[in-house]
């Protein structure tokens, strides 16, 4: 008898030993329709939590893919997932109302406006999965590597344009990437287009470009639109342009520039290196 | 003396266009650098300078004048053959089609891309596609039924085609922009290259609409009538919504949707000129041209180092214009 009770009371702490910290540890079923926070998820430790990204988060390879949009969420297919959390970008269409009536919790992280927002939202999903020093060490790591980019690069007074598209649209110094720029002193060519309407993205002209003559092209339509340095230099008018002549054009992955999650760090990196070489 | 006039609206327009931009080039050396290029002679410019001007700002001015001139003419030509005043070039489906190609080639092709060369291409079928869906559809009903099955057949394709564009934009969420972008007109990529695609296509149409002029307004009496008068009402129709299709599927190609010109530009010549097709067909030609050349100038300056979209100058400064047209105009015809 009284050994069963010590059993018994043995197998409920082993149970709470156990399954406690795991249970304190947060959510076990995450469906991030983000694809900056599934990048963030699995770089913090928490991708095995995560049951379900939507259609746009291509990295990692591994990432549960599914058909979920974050553009056009549907509710039902979320629950579907029945998800513990869920992590978006933005409330389209009401879902976050819509899934808090069911009880899920629901995590918004909006387009980072820099770096120190950027970081904390990594430090956020670290906090709310469980994995908070993952996360912190993360950031840390984040820092020093694109501290030490920007610091092997040469100071010198250089311009820069950011193509989004072939028809030129662009983005200002007040954007995430933007402020990536003037980490290391360029300056943009889009801020003299710069307005309240155009939210950062404003659309040059080309002659404006042209005569800009920005010293460093970087190209984040590669994979959209199919733009590539080869491309940009037999534009009409374009070969004059210095960052032509001095084959200062980078081509990146468009996902890459248009995101604010841990591989930022790739892209200051890429940047870092057109701009030590001459 | 009207056809003078615009011209001279048309000339007006064309050295706007040439001579004013977001970079500054200077007249005198802009007129130069112009005759140096066309004679082949050594260009005052600097290099960047001369590439602005002869690979960015004339091209698209040009094409402007292209574009502006087609999108008039197939609007008149529609509102005639169709006798409604309410068409335009887009009336038969032409931008619907032209929109899902464009979409289809940003959504499955995106290694070219909407700089490629196979938007233009892609865009041009569609719309040809889309319009030639519209008429069968439209002959179907019957020849009794007249104009009016066949702009029921062209809203029906249209909505059929827009459907299937937006279905393939939320299916393909990372090319909403540049769609959206594309939607809104843009002369902004504009290069010799789309002046060589549009140009034989807007020359032919012409032609074949001034050659038509006479008999649209024969048909402005109505189908029977116009019968017994001696003209092939069905082929008449036929030719003329053929000849402004592919002209307008053409402009559509090099230069996204650019709404408003095919409606403005006819109505406001027949309130100021009255509504003869004689005069109507080269006026729509000429101020038509005139105008989007104008917008365009409007487009790429008035935010300058900005662009504005350019469907969004034609209606901002078109509606109001001819608000005031319509108010003080009394000759509607």
């Amino acid at each position: 008898m009284l050994y069963r009770l010590i059993l018994v009371l043995a197998t409920v702490a082993a149970v709470v030993l156990l399954a406690g910290p795991a249970a304190a540890a947060g959510p076990r079923r995450i469906v991030s329709l983000s694809p900056t926070a599934t990048e963030s998820l699995f770089a913090i430790g928490a991708g095995k939590q995560v049951v379900a990204v939507d259609d746009q988060s291509d990295y990692p390879k591994r990432a549960p893919k599914t058909t979920l949009s974050g553009f056009t969420p549907n509710v039902e297919a979320i629950a579907a997932y029945r998800p513990d959390l869920v992590v978006v970008q933005y409330d389209s269409g009401g879902v976050v109302e819509s899934l808090r009536k069911l009880d899920i919790r629901v995590l918004v992280q909006p387009s980072a406006k820099n770096l120190a927002v950027a970081y904390a939202q990594i430090k956020q999903l670290g906090a709310i999965t469980g994995h908070k020093k993952a996360a912190a060490a993360l950031v840390i790591r984040m820092k020093h590597a694109i501290a030490k980019a920007v610091k092997s690069t040469p100071r010198k007074p250089r311009t820069v344009y950011h193509e989004l598209s072939p028809d030129y649209y662009t983005a200002t110094s007040k954007t995430f990437i933007g402020g990536i720029y003037k980490l290391f002193g360029l300056r943009n060519v889009a801020d003299a287009a710069d307005s309240s309407g155009s939210g950062g993205y404003p659309q040059l002209s080309a002659e404006y470009i042209l005569s800009s003559n920005p010293g460093l092209i970087v190209l984040a339509d590669t994979r959209c639109c199919g733009q590539s340095v080869a491309s940009v230099s037999s534009r009409a008018g374009w070969s004059n342009i210095a960052a032509v002549r001095t084959h200062s054009v980078v081509a990146v992955d468009d996902s890459v520039a248009s995101r604010w999650g841990p591989r930022v760090v790739q892209f200051v990196q890429t940047i870092a290196k057109v701009l030590r070489r001459r | 003396m009207r056809l003078a006039g615009a011209a001279v609206f048309l000339a007006a327009a064309l050295l706007t266009g040439v001579l004013v931009g977001p970079v500054d080039l200077g007249a005198l050396n802009v007129v130069h650098a112009t005759f140096a290029h066309v004679f082949g002679l050594h260009s005052p410019l600097s290099g960047a300078d001369d590439a602005i001007l002869w690979q960015l700002r004339l091209p698209r001015v040009v094409l402007g004048a292209f574009v502006g001139g087609t999108l008039a003419a197939a609007g008149a030509a529609y509102q005639g053959v169709f006798r409604n005043p309410l068409a335009d070039p887009y009336l038969l489906g032409a931008a619907a089609g032209a929109g899902l190609g464009a979409t289809l080639v940003a959504a499955y092709a995106p290694g070219s891309g909407l700089a490629g060369d196979l938007l233009p291409i892609s865009a041009f079928a569609g719309a040809a596609v889309a319009v030639l869906a519209a008429y069968v559809l439209g002959r179907s009903a019957g020849a009794a039924a007249g104009p009016a099955a066949l702009i029921l057949a062209g809203v029906t394709i249209a909505a059929f085609f827009t459907a299937l564009q937006i279905f393939v934009q939320q299916q393909h969420v990372d090319t909403v922009q540049a769609v959206y972008s594309w939607l809104l007109g843009r002369l902004s990529t504009a290069g010799w290259r789309e002046v060589g695609i549009i140009a034989p296509y807007a020359i032919a149409s012409w032609l074949i609409l001034l050659g038509h002029r006479r008999l649209l307004d024969v048909l402005a009496v109505g189908d029977d009538e116009a019968a017994a008068l001696g003209v092939n009402v069905a082929r008449v129709r036929l030719l003329v919504v053929v000849a402004a299709t592919i002209a307008t599927a053409a402009a559509v190609a090099v230069s996204g949707l650019i709404a408003f010109v095919g409606i403005i530009v006819p109505h406001t010549i027949r309130l100021l000129f009255g509504g003869s097709y004689r005069m109507l067909m080269p006026l729509s030609i000429i101020v038509g041209a005139g105008f989007l050349v104008f917008a365009d100038v409007i487009a790429r300056t008035i935010m300058s180092p900005a662009e504005l979209p350019i469907g969004v100058v034609t209606a901002f400064f078109g509606a109001p214009f001819f608000a005031v047209v319509l108010r003080t105009g009394r000759r509607y015809a």
